[in-house]
C-alpha cells in the first residue's frame, strides 16, 4: 500500500540544490483529544523523519503532536553524486516506513 | 491566608489549575533549552506562515534562513515553538552543508490564535529568531465525533 | 464638445460590449473563497494530501481481489482511459441496484458483484474511498455533466424538494444557507454555494479524505436533524440535485477544503 509520496527530481547537475517534498499517511493523533466516551485517545504520531543520501544522514526532524495529520515535510539537498536518497518515518506503535528514490547526478 | 480561606480556595485552585498546556512562559522555557544563555537576534531568518487561517488543523509553515550553507558557515538546526498548543514544541530539524539551502516546510496544528517562533542555530554558535502571530478562525459547522 | 462626444461614444461602445457578453455565471466553487494557503494545497499534487488516497487507489485498481480474483483493471483496463469523465456524470442509474447510485456506491457494487468481496463497511471504507479518489482524478478539469437519463428524474426532483425543505431542530433547509446567504459568513467560515466541484476532498477539519455524502451528513447533523443511514436514497437524491445545479462547472477533484 502506498502510504508515502515523495516528489524529487530524478536528475540534477553536481552542486545543484534540489527540493525533496514528502507526504505520509498518518493520523498524527495528538494524545490530547478526548473520544466520544470522554477518555483520551492515546497518542499516535510520527516521532522522527530522516533522510540519508549516499549513506549519510543529511536531514533529520523530530516531530511533535503539533505536526498536522498526513505530515508534509519539504527540505533541500545539494546534489553530489548519483545515489539513493532514503527517507524514513518512524513513530508510535511501531510505525516505520522507508522509501528510496534515486538521484542521477550528471 | 487563614485556614478557612485556604480550604475555600483549594477546590478553586483545582478548577483553575491549567490542564497541561503551553503558555508564553512554557514556550520561552522550551526555547531556553535550545538557546542556553545565548540571546537570539532577529534578521536573516523568515518565518512564513499565513496571518489568518480558516482551520488550525493544517497551517502551512516554512522557515527560510539566509546562509551560504558551506562547511564554514551554515545552519545547524531549525526549531519551531508555539505558545498555546498543549506543548510548546512544534519541531526540531537538523540540517547542514549537505542541505545546500536552509529551508524547511511543513504543516502544523494550532489549537488557537497564537504566536509561533522559529529559531535557527548557526554554525558559529549564534542564534537567529523570527516570530509570527497567526489568527485561527473558528468554523460554525463541524463534524461531531461519532 | 468633442470630449463629450468621445465620452458618449465610449459609453455606447461599452454598453454594446456589455450587451454582447453573456452574463457572468454567478455560480462559484468553494475554491474561489478559500485562503491562498489552502488553494495552494489543492493546486499542487505534491502538497495535496488527497494524493495519498489517489496513490492507494491506483495500487488497488490493478490488485486482484475477492472470490472472482478480479482487479478493477480486469474489466476496465487502463483507468486513465476508461474512467475519463465517469466521475463527472455521477450519480447515475445503476442497473445492479435498480436505482440511482453515487459513484462511491457504484464502486462498492463493482467490488461486491464483480470481485466477489464482502460488502464494504457502511460509511468511509478506506479502500472504496481510495478508488473513488483515483477514479475522480480521471475527470479533473472536465465539466460536471449529469446524464439526461429519465430514470433519474424522480430522484432528482426529490433532491430538489429536499434542498428546499426545512429539517431538524434548527428548522433550516439547505437553501437557507447555501442559496439565500451564500457569500456571507457563519462564525469565521464563508458560506459556500454548495457546488460539489471537488469531491472526494481532503477537509482540513476532518484531517481526512471524505465523500460528498460525508459532507452532507455533517450539514444535516449541523442543523440538528437525524442523518439518514449510509447510501440512503435521500443522499443520492440530494447529490443528483446538487450535480444538476452545478452542471457545467469544472470538476476539481480531489480537492482540499478548510
Amino acid at each position: 500500500m502506498a502510504n508515502v509520496l515523495v516528489s524529487a527530481p530524478k536528475q540534477a547537475r553536481a552542486g545543484e540544490i534540489v527540493e525533496i517534498r514528502t507526504l505520509a499517511s498518518h493520523p498524527m493523533e495528538t494524545g490530547f483529544r478526548a473520544g466520544t466516551n470522554g477518555t483520551l485517545i492515546p497518542r499516535d504520531i510520527v516521532r522522527e523523519f530522516s533522510c540519508s543520501y549516499g549513506g549519510v544522514t543529511v536531514f533529520r526532524m523530530e516531530l511533535s503532536p503539533a505536526i498536522a495529520a498526513n505530515p508534509y515535510i519539504a527540505f533541500h539537498l545539494r546534489a553530489r553524486e548519483t545515489g539513493p536518497i532514503v527517507l524514513r518515518w518512524t513513530g508510535d506503535n511501531g510505525f516505520s516506513v522507508e522509501e528510496t528514490v534515486t538521484l542521477q547526478v550528471a | 491566608m487563614s485556614y478557612r480561606r485556604a480550604i475555600l480556595a483549594a477546590p478553586l485552585a483545582l478548577l483553575l489549575a491549567p490542564p497541561a498546556r503551553a503558555t508564553p512562559e512554557a514556550m520561552r522555557e522550551a526555547m531556553r533549552a535550545v538557546l542556553g544563555t545565548a540571546a537570539p537576534r532577529p534578521g536573516g531568518i523568515a518565518l512564513d506562515v499565513p496571518p489568518l487561517v480558516d482551520n488550525g488543523n493544517a497551517v502551512p509553515l516554512e522557515v527560510i534562513v539566509d546562509s551560504p550553507m558551506t562547511d564554514a558557515a551554515h545552519v545547524r538546526a531549525i526549531h519551531v515553538f508555539n505558545e498555546k498548543n498543549p506543548q510548546p514544541l512544534v519541531f526540531h530539524a537538523w540540517l547542514g552543508p549537505a542541505s545546500g539551502r536552509a529551508r524547511v516546510a511543513t504543516r502544523i496544528k494550532l489549537g488557537d490564535s497564537q504566536r509561533v517562533a522559529a529559531i535557527a542555530a548557526m554554525s558559529d554558535g549564534t542564534f537567529r529568531i523570527a516570530e509570527a502571530d497567526v489568527i485561527v478562525t473558528l468554523a460554525a459547522c463541524f463534524e461531531e465525533l461519532t | 464638445m468633442r470630449r463629450i462626444a468621445a465620452l458618449l461614444a465610449a459609453v455606447f461602445v461599452a454598453s454594446l460590449a456589455l450587451a454582447q457578453t453573456p452574463p457572468a455565471d454567478p455560480r462559484r466553487s468553494g475554491y474561489a473563497d478559500m485562503a491562498p494557503a489552502v488553494r495552494a494545497m489543492q493546486d499542487d499534487d505534491a502538497a495535496n494530501p488527497a494524493m495519498l488516497w489517489v496513490a492507494e487507489g491506483r495500487a488497488l485498481w490493478s490488485k486482484p481481489e475477492g472470490t472472482a480474483g478480479a482487479a478493477c483493471a480486469t474489466c476496465h483496463g487502463v483507468a486513465e482511459r476508461s474512467m475519463t469523465g465517469v466521475a463527472a456524470r455521477y450519480p447515475a442509474w445503476a442497473p445492479a441496484a435498480g436505482a440511482p447510485a453515487t459513484l462511491e456506491r457504484r464502486v462498492g457494487l463493482c467490488r461486491e458483484l464483480h470481485q466477489g468481496r464482502p460488502a464494504d463497511a457502511p460509511g468511509e471504507a478506506r479502500a472504496r474511498l481510495a478508488l473513488l479518489a483515483y477514479v475522480a482524478l480521471q475527470s479533473r478539469g472536465l465539466p460536471i455533466s449529469p446524464p439526461a437519463d429519465r430514470r433519474l428524474d424522480d430522484a432528482r426532483a426529490a433532491g430538489e424538494a429536499l434542498f428546499e425543505r426545512r429539517l431538524g431542530q434548527l428548522n433550516l433547509a439547505c437553501a437557507h444557507c447555501h442559496s439565500d446567504n451564500d457569500g456571507r459568513r457563519l462564525a469565521g467560515a464563508a458560506i459556500p454555494q454548495a457546488h460539489p466541484t471537488a469531491y472526494p476532498l481532503y477537509r482540513l477539519e476532518w484531517q481526512d479524505l471524505g465523500s460528498l455524502q460525508r459532507r452532507l451528513r455533517n450539514c444535516v447533523v449541523g442543523i440538528r436533524a437525524e442523518p439518514w443511514p449510509a447510501d440512503d436514497p435521500h443522499w443520492v437524491a440530494l447529490e443528483l440535485h446538487l450535480t444538476h445545479r452545478a452542471r457545467g462547472m469544472t470538476l476539481e477533484a480531489p480537492g482540499v477544503r478548510p
